[in-house]
């Protein structure tokens, strides 16, 4: 079974901007996997050269073990690519579009799917309207319904869910999921870091054009961020001495001790109790992709 | 094959549904010509010894239109798709970039056509028309529709705003259209420049259209049809071999 998407020693240059700087990736079938970076990372770039939208200046790409260049139509096929940018048609109507889109990809007769597509992003009510006058958030679940119209195996979301309100981001994650339960593999980029956390099992960080961390979601939380507890303390209390090394002042007037496990709470909580000092106040923070994200990115510089 | 027509069709539809603009403004235009130049010149200007001069005029303004939308059809669709970033919703599926070529190239030159034919419905009713050989006027109107399809094709790959397309056809395209004999025969002009007008090509789309109504022409319809074919052709492998490369589009 070959990978849904390979990346090998992919270089892309804009002049002296060097875009990706020898990217390696391999992203097997039925994964839900997270491709996160800051702005100008490369994270566009990568996605577009996967989807020939931009040629790589060295390296190769393939999906589903199709050379993007060499074998395009085949790879082009297996890929359903929502954009970024929030880009339409002017001249057609919701379901033209998707009609439109399901004949470039040399489907005809594709209706149930299309309306099934209509119904679970809830565009029913606007089948028949015209692109330009829907909002954002409508024209973005367009975008995810022309990336889908052809059933691709491999599905590539880059930010679907900027500037898309609560609810609707809810309810397109839920479909996203029916997608990969249904064996489809998923590629996402967010600036959300908690969508990326609890959605992908995998995440790859791009920093500069190169990947800096790639590795199992959990793996990355329990190698780069630990649970925390946080406690405020009393005006002029002071921390007993054993706590004092351990414990980090944080905003707000907390001290953060970071946890090996969820068992040293007892024994903080403990120490502070034989010293007679009484929290004010307190908070448990699991692992989160902020810190590993913050931390990498720093860490990387 | 269902890409290709898919894409011909959403090319076709993209005009059709802004047709007032697209077909109605271009066929008021040469209407508009027709009125001030036979008006002007009715009485002073005669070509061909038993043609009128509106007469004359009516198959060059046909074809000047059939040329200018055929040019502005495709160079506007690929630079608005540019522009908006719809130019995606084509470059993600699998059409190849023949079909790609094609599909642009045929959607212009049936607007091309269409407008064509709406201006010879306008001023039919001002002169009086031969069809001398209409296979002619079939055979060129494709073949310059096709010619100026492909220049629009790669006009819109090159351009990067809207702009660089308006100087594309007011600096290139008008002054080719314009200077090709439409309005005049070239064997009115001064030597020199009957000279230099046997290098613009569209003069022998031109030249050749006419031949299909009257019967006569400047040159030679077999002259003008091997020029339009070789200029076809260097056009289309030109266009071809920029999709293939990716310029601009696929960058």
């Amino acid at each position: 079974m070959p990978p849904a998407i390979r990346v090998s020693q992919v270089v892309k240059r804009y002049g002296a901007l060097t875009a990706l700087d020898g990217v390696d990736l391999e992203i097997a079938q039925g994964e839900f996997f997270g491709l996160l970076g800051p702005n100008g990372a490369g994270k566009t770039t990568l996605i577009s050269a996967l989807a020939g939208l931009v040629r790589a200046d060295a390296g190769t790409l393939s999906v589903m073990g199709h050379d993007v260049v060499s074998d395009y139509r085949a790879a082009r096929r297996l890929l359903g690519v929502v954009p970024q940018e929030l880009v339409f048609d002017p001249f057609f109507t919701v379901r033209e579009t998707l009609r439109f889109q399901s004949g470039y990809f040399g489907i005809r007769g594709n209706e149930a799917w299309i309306e099934e597509i209509l119904e679970a992003l809830d565009l029913k009510g606007k089948a028949d309207v015209n692109m330009r006058r829907l909002s954002g958030g409508m024209k973005r679940r367009v975008l995810v319904g022309q990336a889908l119209v052809h059933r691709p195996p491999v599905i590539v979301l880059d930010e679907p869910t900027a500037g898309v309100d609560v609810e609707l981001r809810q309810s397109l994650w839920a479909f996203i999921r029916r997608l990969n339960r249904d064996g489809h593999t998923i590629v996402l980029t967010t600036h959300y870091l908690e969508e990326a956390e609890s959605l992908c099992s995998r995440i790859a960080m791009l920093k500069q054009g190169r990947v800096i961390a790639l590795d199992s979601t959990a793996n990355l939380l329990a190698r780069f961020s630990g649970p925390t507890l946080a406690v405020r303390l009393p005006e002029g209390a002071v921390l007993p001495e054993e706590l004092a090394a351990h414990g980090h002042p944080a905003e707000g007037g907390l001290v953060r001790f970071a946890l090996s496990g969820w068992g040293e709470v007892e024994t903080i909580l403990a120490a502070l109790r034989r010293s007679g000092v009484t929290p004010l106040d307190m908070e448990l923070a699991k692992p989160d992709l902020e810190q590993v994200f913050m931390g990498m990115m720093q860490g990387a510089r | 094959m269902i890409g290709f027509r898919t894409l011909l069709h959403k090319e076709l539809l993209r005009f059709w549904k802004v047709s007032f603009q697209t077909v109605a403004a271009p066929v008021l235009t040469a209407l508009l010509y027709l009125l001030v130049f036979s008006h002007a010149l009715e009485d002073h200007v005669r070509v061909y010894t038993d043609v009128s001069y509106t007469a004359f005029l009516v198959p060059g303004l046909v074809m000047m239109s059939v040329l200018q939308n055929a040019f502005a059809n495709s160079s506007s669709s690929l630079i608005q798709g540019k522009v908006g970033g719809g130019i995606v919703f084509v470059l993600l599926p699998p059409i190849s970039y023949r079909e790609f070529y094609l599909a642009y190239v045929l959607a212009a030159v049936v607007r091309g056509i269409v407008v064509g034919l709406g201006v010879l419905a306008v001023t039919l009713w001002f002169a009086d028309l031969r069809l001398a050989a209409p296979l002619w006027i079939v055979v060129f109107s494709l073949l310059g529709g096709a010619v100026l399809g492909s220049l629009g094709v790669i006009a819109g790959i090159w351009a990067d705003k809207f702009d660089q397309i308006a100087a594309f056809q007011n600096f290139i395209i008008m002054p080719l259209t314009f200077l090709s004999g439409v309005f005049y025969s070239i064997h009115s002009l001064p030597p020199f420049w009957q000279e230099v007008s046997r290098f613009n090509p569209v003069f022998y789309l031109i030249d050749g259209f006419r031949h299909g109504f009257f019967g006569v022409s400047d040159v030679s319809p077999w002259m003008s049809l091997s020029v339009a074919c070789a200029c076809l052709l260097v056009l289309a492998v030109a266009t071809l071999a920029l999709l293939r490369s990716g310029y601009k589009l696929r960058a």
